[in-house]
């Protein structure tokens, strides 16, 4: 019931923030602390989820907020080594038609 | 005699966020043993999840209190009531609120809450919530649920009571 997020700053601009175990509405916050400050100044954050084994609607709001803190300024967020639960939950949401996924991790 | 509770789990957990996992936990234990698909299984953990957090967030709201979880085991399904005892709320206006993202609403519409009824009416085979006196919500997921003759449609039917 733990989660641990690592970050990899591969420029300025670009980050990538490596997150690893389960998500829920207890390790949440935990995730948004780490990830909402890189949005607020990046032009693209990578988020690697291929270690995350369980997400629910708290992890899901995270996405949305750091979509929308990116978007905000033209920035984007990147998805990367969604599984295929993790990607039927972005479907059933609708969060698959506004946040990019990329294949492989 | 498909309508008799065949066995019946009770816990009852502090409505804490760190001990939603708990529950998780239980779900997969007794899903795996009554013999659902891991992805069903998946589905239950969440949508119980889902169930869980919104009593822990708020039903109580700052005070502490208590999260009941009842596993009531069918040879045919199982099916799971998590109840507080804490606020109510207005079930209509929540289900109203209730659905996926529309990707062509602007982005300050974009909710960060909300989703959770959604994913539990899409992953379980019936939701049932009763708001009167606290909130008890009901999740019912079937045993290899495309076989089993059922009269509920797919994606779940939210039935209320108010």
């Amino acid at each position: 019931m733990n989660v641990s997020i690592q970050e990899k700053s591969d420029s300025d601009k670009v980050k990538t923030l490596i997150v690893e175990g389960e998500v829920d509405a207890f390790t949440a916050p935990q995730l948004r602390e780490k990830l909402m400050p890189l949005c607020k100044d990046s032009r693209e954050v990578y988020l690697d989820v291929s270690k995350v084994d369980y997400m629910d609607s708290t992890g899901l709001g995270v996405l949305i907020g750091a979509y929308k803190s990116l978007r905000a300024n033209q920035g984007r967020l990147i998805l990367v080594g969604v599984s295929p639960r993790l990607s039927r939950l972005l479907k059933i949401t609708g969060l698959a038609e506004i946040i990019d996924i990329e294949d492989g991790a | 005699m498909k309508d008799q509770v065949k066995d019946l789990v009770e816990m009852t957990i502090p409505a804490k966020a760190e001990y939603v996992g708990v529950i998780r936990l239980a779900v997969s234990g007794i899903a795996n043993r009554m013999g659902f698909h891991y992805d069903d299984i998946e589905d239950m953990k969440l949508a119980v999840a889902e169930a869980c957090t919104n009593a822990v967030d708020h039903a109580y709201q700052g005070t502490s209190g208590q999260v009941q979880v009842a596993f009531q085991i069918y040879d045919d399904r199982l099916v799971i009531q998590v109840t507080d005892r804490g606020n109510s709320f207005d079930v209509a206006a929540v289900k109203a609120r209730s659905g996926p993202i529309e990707s062509h609403l602007p982005l300050t519409s974009l909710r960060e809450r909300g989703l959770g009824l959604h994913l539990m009416e899409t992953l379980m085979d019936a939701v049932e919530i009763d708001g009167n006196d606290g909130v008890v919500v009901t999740l019912t997921k079937f045993i290899h649920g495309d076989e089993v003759d059922r009269d509920v449609d797919s994606p779940a039917k939210t039935q209320t009571h108010r």
